[in-house]
Order: C-alpha cells, then structure tokens, then sequence
C-alpha cells in the first residue's frame, strides 16, 4: 500500500477524495429527503417524521432499508437492458456532477499531497456539469419507454421535450456570468467575484457592479427547476394524470435510484447556482478594521445551535430523544469550539459560507414545490419558448454591452 | 504500453463495438443507443488528445441535444422492432468489395503517414482559440450558417403547419 501510495500519488489522493466526498454526499441527500418531508409537514400545518428516532431522525435509514428489502419487480414486455439501466444512468450522472464543484479555496493535505478542496480540478468545470445534465434526461426517457406502460412512456415523451426547452434557458442564462467571469473554471469564477462595492456589498455575480445578473439568476432559476422535473415544471410524475410518469414500474431500489438521483441533481444545481450568482465560499461580509469577529461566526452558529439543540432536547417527550438530541447538542458545541481554534477557522470559513449558501437555496427549491401549483403542459411549453428564451437572450445583449462599455 | 495507449484502445474499441450494435440491432431505440455509445467514446478520445472544450460540446450537442430528439421522434412515433433485409444484389457485388478497397487505402495512408508523425504540442487556452477563430477570423462563414440554419427552421415549421 505504501508503495503505492508513494509511486501513484495522484490516484490515491484522487479516489481518497472520491469516497469522502461520496460518503458525505449520499448521506446528505438522505437528510435533504428528511429536510423536505419536514419544511413540506410544516407549510402544511403537520408534524412530518417524527416516530422513528427523535423528530424522525432515523426515518432515511428506515427508508433506505425499506428500498432494500421491497419485492422488485419486473414489468412484463418491459426492455430489460434499457429499464435496469434507466435508473442507474440517472444516479450515475446526477452524482459524478458533484465531482467539478469547489467547496473552498483551501487545500487539504492527503497522504503528504497538497490538494485544493475539488475532486476534478478542470478548466471547463462548467461545461462538464451541463454536459452531464443533458445527458441526465436519457434516464427519465428510457425508463419512460421501457417500462411498457402508457402512463410511463408519456411522462417520458413530457420530460424529454421539457429539458431539451428549458436547456437551451439554462445554457444562456450563465453566458451572463462566463462575460464577466471570462472563464468556464468554476473556482476562477467564484475568485472573479470577490471584493465589495461602496465598502460593503459583496460584488457577487447577482449583484456585479458592471450589470447585475438579476435577469440571469430568475432564468437560470427557473431553468433549473424545470431540468430536475421539480415543482411547478413535474409534468413527467405529474400523478393526477400520469400516475407517477416515468418512474410508475419502478419499485424497490430502482425506484430508490430515481430518487437519489433527483435530490443529487437538486444539489449540483443549488451548488451551481451559489458559485454562479452568490460568490461561492466568498464571505458576505468584508474584511476590515471592526470586522475581525466575523471570521468567527461558523464556531458561533454551529455553537448557538448546539446550546439551543441541548435546551431543546432536555426538554423532548422521549428519554431516549432527551439523551440523543442533547448529545448531538454538545456535540455541536464541540465542532464550534473547533471551529474557533487558530489553524482551524481559515480552513473552515469557505467551506462554511458555500454550504450555508446551498443549504439556502436548497429551502427555496423546496419552498417553491410546497408553494405553487403544477402548469399545465402548454404552459410550460409558452413560458420556456416564448418567455424564458427570450429574456435570456436579453439578458446576454445588455451583459456584453456592459462590458464592451466598461473595457 | 503506457497508460494513454490501453485508454486509447479501450475508448477505440468501445467506439467500434458501438457502430457495429447500432447496425446490427433490431430497435431503433437500441441502435440510438448505440449511437450515443459511439459519440461518448468519441468525446473520450478528444479528452486524450487534450481537446477538453470539443469533448465537452461533443457530448452537449450531439449526445445531449441531437440524440435526445433522435430518442424523442423514435418514441413518439412508437416505432417497434425493424426486420433484418437480406443483402441486396448491389451491396453484395459492389459495397462489400468497394468498402474492402476503402480500407486498405485508408490502412496503406495512415500507415505511411504515422511513420512521419510527430506529436503536436499541447495547445494552450483552447476554449478563447476556439472562440477566436469562430466570432473574429470566420465571423462571416459562421454567421452565414447560422443563417442557413435559421432558414431550415423555417422550412421545417412551414411544411408542419401546410396541414392544419
């Protein structure tokens, strides 16, 4: 193994950091399943989870055991080539996106190799995410038409056409960014964005003193909404009338795949959209005299959680919820204490405000599906051609012409 | 063998194997992905030769886009298992040698001329030469296709409506 190590240096570092991130990231989508059942319950007046583990903590396990251990069936006249591979081209794509996003501007030290905080290091870092989106729809589609089902092969035929609309919005409403940006490297874009207007506001993408992408951003948005067939663009499982679209044969951990599969195309666009218009893992609030203690505010919000989670938990209904939840409380106050150690804090500050910023955009999408009603196919159809592409159209014109006038 | 020579063969291979299934499988839907097979091979080929920016648009535009609407129309029509014609007289008598020649021609060329070869050197900011050469030194050409494009569009949606 050492020997290995030390003749192969960049395989290992690369498949360490492969399974760390895979690891972190399979059991973050299962709590963002958690985290939507939750939001969803309370905007709907409900409790949600809350019988497995305190506040149903534990109900990911419990769904994924219960993926594992349900009867999976096979349709009759299904293609069965196409409809195993339907779910696990899905997964497949929707997780290796993941792969092109920096989580900071640090670097790690793995085994004696400095590394930054990036799986794939590339200078086309974008192109990549939207190649693997675009090739994201063979899934829906083949799953759709090899399922030998009327309602599935339909949600196909609608998911298939939507994406293939609503790309080409998605595609033009980052060229904004890559005008002012001049790059397709996704950290050399969030470093673009870096710096205050007037001393305070930070110059993100969103807000970028040359023309603001706030056109851009409400297109990108939406596109991206619609490209993971969320609420309100679902037409392809839309279950009023389709039953649950392309995905209605499958059970059992193909099903399980779908939906690993969506959540994790959920996050690499959330990711996406945080690099793009909010400054990735740059700092809302600028450095300068009378603003040291900001580098401190990760130990303070995971400290004050920690501290309201061990009040909380004290007082929770189960015994065992009251051991659980306040020792996940002082557990949280250690992290913060380590967060506030010397040699820690500068690592943790970038990582800290891009997650924190996903995790933002990451209540909006859910909010939005729990918020508006579902279009109707022709809708969805007008709003893409006749409203989105054009205004993504403008939004390119007037970006270039700010900057051709600022050059 | 170094390394980039078994991905080259593998990639090749994979290429290969997905052009000879796209002929000889029965479904279209088969064979459209047969097809996308061959084009992901392609794109890793591009990679190899440290082309990142075609490799990217390769799979954009031809597996992402083109082939989704392949996909698309084959569903829409719903179209079933196609059967195998024998061979016809003019394949059998003409193609299958005229293809033999084209092969040993080709062979013969890229023997000759991979003795001579020498490796290019690693271009440098690939996607702003690409850029460069398309919107400044054949901005003409290039907005004329697009036109060109815009004009088959139209056709296409003329001859669509004639109908109704």
């Amino acid at each position: 193994m050492n020997e290995f190590t030390a003749q192969h240096p960049i395989v290992v570092v690369a498949l360490v950091k492969i399974v760390v991130l895979l690891f972190l990231l399979l059991t973050a989508l299962a709590y963002l399943v958690w985290f939507e059942r939750k939001i969803s319950a309370h905007i709907q007046a409900r409790r949600g989870p809350y019988r497995v583990g305190p506040h149903g903590l534990l109900q990911p396990l419990a769904d994924a055991l219960k993926f594992l251990l349900k009867e999976d069936a096979t349709p009759a006249g299904a293609d069965r080539f196409v409809y195993y591979l339907a779910p696990f081209l899905t997964m497949t794509l929707a997780i290796s996106a993941i792969a092109v996003i920096p989580f900071g501007p640090g670097t790690v030290q793995i085994f004696g190799q400095t590394t930054p905080l990036v799986v794939a290091n590339v200078n086309i870092g974008l192109l990549i995410i939207f190649a693997l989106t675009s090739l994201g729809v063979y899934g829906v589609v083949l799953a759709g038409w090899s399922s030998n089902n009327k309602y599935s092969l339909l949600g196909g035929l609608r998911s298939s056409a939507q994406m293939v609309s609503y790309e080409l919005s998605l595609t033009l409403s980052v060229v904004g960014v890559l005008l002012l940006a001049g790059t397709f490297h996704l950290g050399e874009i969030v470093t673009a964005q870096s710096g205050y207007t007037w001393g305070f506001l930070p110059r993100w993408n969103l807000l970028n003193p040359t023309w603001p992408q706030l056109l851009g951003f409400f297109c990108y948005f939406v596109a991206a909404l619609a490209e993971t067939n969320r609420l309100p663009f679902d037409l392809a499982e839309a279950e009023t009338e389709l039953v649950a679209g392309f995905h209605t044969e499958y059970s059992s951990f193909k099903f399980g795949m779908f939906f690993i599969g969506e959540y994790a195309s959920m996050v690499t666009v959330s990711c996406l959209a945080v690099i793009l218009f909010f400054g990735g893992w740059l700092s809302p609030i600028p450095s300068g005299p009378g603003l040291d203690w900001a580098v401190y505010l990760p130990a303070a919000v995971f400290g004050l959680a920690g501290a309201g989670l061990v009040v909380h938990g004290l007082r929770y209904w189960t015994i065992s919820g009251r051991i659980v939840l306040s020792a996940m409380g002082l557990a949280l106050c250690a992290i913060g204490a380590l967060f506030a150690r010397p040699g820690v804090w500068e690592l943790v500050q970038g990582p800290f405000w891009f997650l924190l910023k996903v995790f933002v955009v990451l209540f909006v999408f859910v909010w939005v599906r729990w918020t508006l009603p579902r279009f109707r196919y022709d809708q969805l159809m007008a709003i893409g051609w006749k409203f989105l592409l054009p205004v993504s159209l403008a939004n390119v014109v007037l970006t270039s012409l700010a900057v051709v006038a600022r050059s | 063998m170094t390394a980039e020579l078994l991905v080259f063969l593998a990639l090749a291979g994979l290429a290969l194997a997905g052009a000879v299934s796209l002929i000889l499988q029965r479904h279209p839907i088969h064979s459209a992905l047969s097809l996308i097979v061959v084009m992901a091979a392609l794109a890793g080929l591009y990679l190899l030769l440290e082309a990142e920016f075609v490799a990217a648009i390769q799979i954009i535009v031809y597996a992402g886009a083109i082939m989704v609407l392949f996909v698309f129309v084959i569903m829409l029509l719903n179209a079933g298992a196609e059967e195998h014609t024998d061979f016809s007289r003019m394949a059998r008598y003409a193609g299958v040698p005229l293809t033999g020649v084209l092969l040993l021609v080709l062979t013969f060329h890229v023997a000759r001329a991979s003795a001579a070869m020498t490796a290019a050197p690693p271009v440098e900011g690939m996607t702003r030469r690409v850029a460069l050469l398309l919107f400044r030194d054949f901005a003409f050409p290039f907005e004329l296709t697009s036109i060109l494009i815009l004009v088959a569009l139209l056709g296409a949606m003329v001859l669509a409506k004639r109908d109704s």
